[in-house]
């Protein structure tokens, strides 16, 4: 029964982070980089939105700031990487510290902003689960349906072919530095969008609500994709599979707290989750294969001297 | 159409590892030339082709397609002049994409692309064309992610993506050498038939000395970093193999010719 009551908060919650999955995988998936900027970024935006609601702007502009403030973060993680030769992993560390003490700052040094849920009329709120289950329904689908439209349009697919295959994409014309740049803003815009709506639906934002996001967003990648890779693989069905597998992770969550799980072993259950759906495909290829049977091939060798 | 003059690279500079690839190197392609390009391992036949892709830039000469200076243009936006193939199948297409969107990635090399449809109705019937004309039976599979086909069906793709568009100058750097010799065949009347339809001014590098005289009206041998043989018109018409390997010892001034040119 207490599982059932939870199950709206589950779902509203990991619609939130699935949202963010999203973002993590237009850089994870298709640019193949893996941004650590999204533990900073994710936070941005929750700190931004927070501060500017608590300073009385409306909400459509505090969200709009922090979806910008989180792509600028996408970009200059971009730069570090493109414009500097920094690893891509480097920058976005390098860019996830340079943001802790830029969220300090947004929260004028304290860890902590609260956002009075009567004063402000916000789009989610953990008081009222089904209006916020609707609200981000509307969100995603407006974020889909625009990801959707643009990565298939000439300069989207070179986006997609950018972290595909950049030799080839370099050979066709395509600026592979600006087009990383500006998938690592898209990016991280979405973050800080998912991070705007964790602020209102918490109700505050505090300076540690973005740590281990970026292991949250790829369990809820290979979480959804697992599931939706069967089904149909492509683009938007991946999308809602991240999404679905956002809400599955936290339906998970809520039911191990249930279950008595103390609090404090939640980050490490994400990495063990995360750790699992990278090494299992590794494991496979790499030590189950060597029991079965190697295969014959009559294209192996031979036509060296042909 | 090609002018290349005093060309140098040498990579490592400074260390005890350097290797002078290209010394001094000097070329000049006309229009519709298709020149072949053959040499031994390090002769600098792929540092050459790389230098004009603008892989990286060299250390000393100039480099101009079609009149403009190309020497000091980033690599993305020489690609407007070039069409190139490479010797590794894979590294000419986009595995996890659709054969329709790689080759409307291809169909605006040199345009600006615009925020609107990548893959329009009337670009699969295009396509669909395209695709037949390689006659490998893709014209059916315009949604199949490239990375389901084999290394020759990705050679024939990429070097309808590398043509599509009619470079200025295309570029081929042993694109037939990792498949399977009948394959290779197929690939290589393919080029022929484009390079003649399109009358495209072409350099290929090949390992085989044989493919080297029967394709193309130039034939030019390479030798630490320097040009050493360049035969053309009815001259490279007479050529043989045994022809070739006596040129070779007496311009280079050695007779050690690797096997790989020869049984290749």
């Amino acid at each position: 029964m207490a599982f059932l009551y939870a199950l709206p908060g589950a779902i509203a919650e990991g619609l939130i982070w699935g949202l963010m999955g999203i973002g993590v995988y237009i850089s994870y998936k298709i640019l193949d980089i893996a941004d650590l900027t999204v533990d900073g970024s994710i936070t941005t935006g929750a700190c931004v939105c927070a501060v500017m609601l608590a300073n009385g702007s409306p909400i459509w502009l505090s969200i709009l700031v922090a979806i910008l403030a989180g792509a600028l973060a996408g970009v200059v993680t971009g730069l570090l990487h493109t414009a500097c030769g920094i690893p891509s992993i480097l920058s976005g560390i390098l860019t996830q510290l340079i943001l802790y003490s830029v969220n300090l700052r947004i929260l004028s040094g304290r860890s902590l902003a609260t956002i009075d849920p009567r004063a402000n009329s916000l789009w989610v709120h953990m008081s009222n689960n089904y209006m916020s289950i609707l609200s981000m329904l509307i969100i995603v689908t407006v974020v889909i349906i625009c990801l959707w439209q643009f990565f298939y349009t000439e300069v989207g697919l070179t986006l997609k072919s950018t972290g595909d295959n950049p030799d080839m994409s370099r050979a066709q014309g395509v600026n592979v530095k600006l087009n990383k740049v500006i998938g690592l803003a898209i990016a991280n815009g979405i973050v800080a969008l998912a991070g705007a709506m964790l602020a209102q639906y918490k109700g505050s934002a505090n300076i540690n609500d973005g740590r281990g996001a970026i292991v949250i967003g790829l369990a809820a990648i290979f979480i959804g994709l697992s599931v939706s890779m069967k089904i149909k693989p492509n683009f938007v069905v991946s999308l809602i599979g991240v999404l679905g597998g956002g809400i599955i992770y936290y339906i998970v969550y809520n039911f191990v707290i249930l279950l008595g799980l103390k609090t404090d072993y939640l980050k490490m259950l994400s990495a063990i989750i995360v750790a699992i759906f990278l090494a299992v495909p590794y494991i496979k290829a790499e030590y189950l294969s060597r029991l079965k049977e190697p295969e014959t091939s009559d294209q192996a060798g031979g036509d060296e001297n042909a | 159409m090609l002018k290349i003059t005093g060309l140098k690279k040498t990579f490592n500079k400074g260390t005890v590892n350097a290797k002078t690839a290209l010394n001094g190197l000097n070329l000049e392609l006309n229009d519709g030339d298709f020149v072949t390009v053959i040499g031994g391992n390090g002769a600098g036949k792929s540092t050459l082709l790389n230098a004009i892709a603008g892989v990286w830039r060299p250390d000393a000469g100039k480099i101009e397609i079609d009149g403009v200076d190309v020497t000091r243009m980033p690599e993305h936006k020489r690609a407007k002049f070039l069409g190139r193939v490479f010797q590794d199948p894979m590294k000419g297409t986009a595995p996890d994409m659709e054969i329709a969107e790689n080759l409307a990635i291809a169909s605006r090399r040199g345009i600006k692309r615009k925020f609107v449809k990548g893959v329009k109705k009337a670009d699969r019937e295009e396509y669909k064309a395209l695709l037949a004309s390689l006659e490998l039976g893709l014209e059916n599979r315009l949604s199949t992610k490239v990375g389901l086909l084999s290394g020759g069906q990705r050679q024939a793709v990429t070097l309808l993506m590398a043509t599509m568009n009619k470079p200025k100058l295309l570029l081929l750097d042993e694109h037939t050498a990792a498949l399977d010799p009948k394959t290779a065949a197929k690939v290589l009347d393919l080029t022929d038939q484009i390079v003649n339809k399109n009358k495209l001014t072409t350099v290929m590098i090949t390992h085989n000395m044989k493919d080297a005289i029967q394709h193309g009206n130039r034939l030019i041998m390479m030798h630490e970093g320097k040009i050493i043989i360049d035969v053309s018109g009815e001259e490279k018409k007479q050529l043989t193999v045994e022809m070739l390997l006596s040129l070779f010892t007496r311009a280079s001034g050695s007779g050690i010719v690797n096997d790989r040119m020869v049984l290749g």
